[in-house]
């Protein structure tokens, strides 16, 4: 049998699910592009995974849209005008997310949903209805939890009515990002927020001030996961190292970071530069997609994610440590895997990176939040490990030594008690805290939830029982969220009292 | 600097007042409440070494005729708490505000202030004066969780620094509240008032009990006659839960019923008190 019949017969995926995998397939058939036979070895032995990425890359694998275009300019290519009213602002949106390609095939970035709808708010009950139904559009056309939308920072109408559908609906998408910044975002709405994501385990909190700082005033969205990208750009490519196997051939922490860990770090570069090269230079998307043509897009814009997983396990296999004792519990073990980041980006300083213009010719840090066949000895990015996790407060507190390094993406999930839902302004000081002390990225839920966010992304407990009994479900997460909750005890987080 | 017994410190605490707060619990109260949850807080350790020989992890020792508690060995399996015959616990750091208010600033950003509870806070009121001087110094909020033994007015310094007082007021029929608490309430009801009228009213917490309903009813009836629509009210229900054996004597195993509940919050907001909830 070969695997385009697995596919084809396998009664857990959708249509739409098998279409995507039997592309793939196709897609892997291709051998153009030099592959090092040393960074083929290194992704058998899971030193470095290219997440599945293909072999033959037709698109960037995160593209994030300047939608303020489209309200402007309509768009010729949709043959589509500006719209005038609520309802053909939502329906022009609908119709271009089915023109904005992924490696997943759905668009991982739908605008900032609150500023680009707000303008069209006249008929406040109307204008409630259009929203609630483009949501409930989103969850079950749009049916991948990677698929994210942006409210904020300011408080505005569009923005509450958004998360007050989304509390209504109870769906897993789009994920949400609230870009939170306590000077220009009202704490009246920060709580509406905080209490949306503790019983719809979203929006999460994004650290504005930090963004902006980085990518310039309003020039940054969060797409997919929670990864930080520019507008009117993208991602070209993600793949990672697997620091928790990588661990474990250097003899000592000085001989990782000296030796072992440059030499991955340097075969995954190379691979990124040959990637983001034929992206440029030969495949037709930058040269042919109406994207470019109408300025949603600029190749620019685009960045190489340099991604990493297990920073824990890592520290503690160089340290002869255990989980409870290691990183994120201790001193040494903490400090050495700021320096394993710091030696990182030095190397990415050095590495000239082709056709990155606007990210300073080099590649950016992304904290990676793993895949199902990770198994439970690979934490996502330089998470602590599920089940060790110290009080919130030192969990905070440790990831504020580590969210400087990853512009492209990094971020910490909390699990909430019941009673949270009661003081959401109580959730808000401490996530103001958290920000403020250099954390970029605040996720929580409270513990019962049906939708819960597992490693970045939001699935339905539901949904998850429903594919136990070998039904095929329409979000494609779904199996991810499955496979997470059985190997990385996923679901297990520490209790916030 | 005055020092204080600290019986527990808990970093985030979303339901001692407004915001996220730290609140910090004082050793040893003046009264000995039925439904007391944590009895360990009532009274001063004497030193008699019974829980050092229970302990299972050796982190008790006795040392120059005094327990000394080994934070770092401990398991916090509370078998010295239940080993204790004197309403105590070995558990205990003695810390001065200016300790405190170092693990204050490592919290800060996080939070909107801090919450004195116990205990009974106001057993140790020099410290409470050094420690809130320090903590409006870092220009957070002050609050005191109290049970209104202790005369507010005789601290106006104190008072200066404080921004709060949430008062308990466990019952106002003053034989009642003397076979509830041991104490007589005379005290407690001067307070108040006198808080309302300084306005360091905070809050008034009254717990309903489950077989009391007069008791019950005479309380409400008298605190909303005072602080009518001027000040929050949490009516608080009973719950067995960590209660000692006189006090389930009193007033059984089950928590006071939502019925009951739904009566006094009826009858709350009949007389007047427009910010009330239940807990
Ligand atoms: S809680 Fe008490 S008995 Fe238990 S380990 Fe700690 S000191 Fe010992
Ligand atoms: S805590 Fe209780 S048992 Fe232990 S020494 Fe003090 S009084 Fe004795």
């Amino acid at each position: 049998m070969t695997e385009a019949y697995n596919i084809v017969t396998n009664k857990t995926l959708t249509y739409q699910q098998q279409v995507i995998q039997l592309a793939k397939l196709g897609e892997n058939t291709d051998t153009s592009i030099y592959v090092d036979p040393q960074f083929t070895k290194a992704k058998e032995e899971g030193m470095i995974c290219d997440l599945f990425e293909g072999a033959l890359p037709y698109r960037p694998r995160y593209i994030v849209p300047d939608y303020s275009i489209l309200m402007k300019n309509g768009s010729a290519f949709l043959e589509l005008d500006p719209p005038k009213d609520i309802w053909e602002a939502t329906n022009a949106l609908l119709i271009m997310y089915r023109h904005v390609p992924s490696v997943t095939t759905f668009p991982v970035f739908l605008g900032n949903l609150d500023s680009l709808l707000d303008p069209f708010i006249v008929d406040e009950k109307e204008a409630e209805k259009a929203i609630g139904l483009f949501l409930l559009n989103i969850d079950r056309t749009l049916n991948d939890s990677f698929v994210h939308a942006n409210i904020g920072p300011q408080d505005s109408k569009a923005g509450r009515m958004i998360l007050r559908q989304t509390e209504r609906l109870q769906c897993a998408i789009p994920n949400l990002t609230l870009k939170y910044d306590p000077e220009l975002t009202s704490d009246e709405f920060a709580a509406l927020a905080a209490k949306t994501m503790l019983v719809t385990a979203k929006p999460s909190f994004a650290n504005h001030r930090m963004f902006t700082s980085e990518f310039g005033e309003g020039q940054y969205a969060l797409a997919s996961c929670y990864n930080g990208l520019r507008l009117a750009g993208g991602g070209y490519t993600l793949p990672r190292l697997r620091l928790n196997n990588i661990a474990k051939n250097a003899s000592s922490p000085e001989d990782f970071i000296n030796n072992v860990l440059p030499k991955y770090a340097s075969l995954m570069a190379a691979h990124m530069d040959t990637r983001i090269k034929f992206m440029n230079e030969e495949a037709a998307f930058f040269k042919s997609s109406y994207l470019v043509k109408e300025g949603f897009l600029d190749p620019k814009n685009f960045v190489g994610m340099f991604g990493l997983v297990g920073l824990a396990e890592a520290v503690n296999t160089l340290l002869g440590k255990d989980s409870k004792h290691g990183y994120g519990h201790n001193k040494e073990a903490d400090d050495l895997g700021v320096k394993i980041l710091a030696s990182l980006d030095d190397f990415l300083s050095k590495h000239k990176a082709p056709y990155s213009e606007n990210s300073g010719n080099r590649y950016w840090l992304h904290a990676q939040v793993g895949i199902e066949k990770d198994g439970p000895d690979s934490s996502p990015g330089v998470r602590i490990p599920i089940g060790s996790e110290p009080e919130i407060l030192k969990q905070i507190q440790h990831s504020t030594r580590y969210h400087k390094y990853f512009p492209t993406g990094v971020g910490d999930i909390f699990r909430f008690e019941e009673t949270w839902i009661k003081t959401p302004e109580a959730l808000v000081d401490i996530i103001r805290g958290a920000l403020s002390s250099g954390m970029r990225y605040f996720s929580g839920y409270c513990e019962n939830n049906d939708v819960v966010r597992v490693t970045g992304y939001l699935v339905k407990r539901s949904e998850i029982a429903r594919l136990e009994q070998k039904e095929a479900v329409k979000n494609d997460a779904t199996i991810l969220g499955q496979g997470s909750r059985d190997l990385a005890h996923a679901f297990d987080r520490r209790v916030v009292k | 600097m005055a020092q204080a017994p600290i019986n527990k410190i808990i970093n985030f605490s979303s339901v001692d007042g407004p915001g996220n707060r730290m609140a910090i619990f004082l050793q040893t109260c003046p009264f000995s409440c039925w439904y007391c949850h944590n009895p360990e807080t009532i009274k001063a350790c004497i030193h008699c070494g019974d829980c050092v020989l229970t302990c299972p992890s050796d982190a008790l020792h006795m040392i120059d005729g005094k327990v000394v508690w080994d934070e770092d060995k401990c398991t916090q399996c509370d078998t010295c708490i239940r080993t204790c015959k004197y309403s105590s616990t070995p558990k205990i750091l003695e810390m001065s505000a200016e300790s405190l208010i170092k693990r204050v600033r490592e919290v800060k950003p996080f939070i909107k202030g801090v919450t004195v509870s116990g205990g009974e806070c106001m057993n140790h009121p020099d410290f409470l004066l050094d420690f809130f001087t320090l903590v409006k110094a870092e220009g957070l909020g002050t609050l005191l969780d109290s049970n209104g033994f202790r005369r507010f007015a005789d601290y106006p310094k104190l008072m200066e620094v404080c921004d709060g007082v949430m008062l308990d007021v466990k019952a106002s029929d003053p034989a009642f509240h003397q076979e509830l608490t041991k104490a007589d309430n005379s005290m407690v009801l001067l307070n108040l008032e006198q808080l309302l009228n300084t306005h360091k009213l905070q809050e008034v917490r009254i717990v309903i009990l489950p077989n009391k309903p007069d008791e019950n009813e005479r309380t409400i009836r008298y605190v909303a006659s005072i602080i009518q629509d001027k000040a929050p009210l949490k009516l608080l229900r009973y719950r067995p839960f960590g209660v000692r054996d006189e006090g389930l004597k009193e007033l059984g195993m089950g928590n006071t019923s939502l019925e009951e509940m739904n009566r006094c919050l009826d009858l709350a907001k009949s007389l007047n008190v427009k910010d009330i909830e239940i807990k």
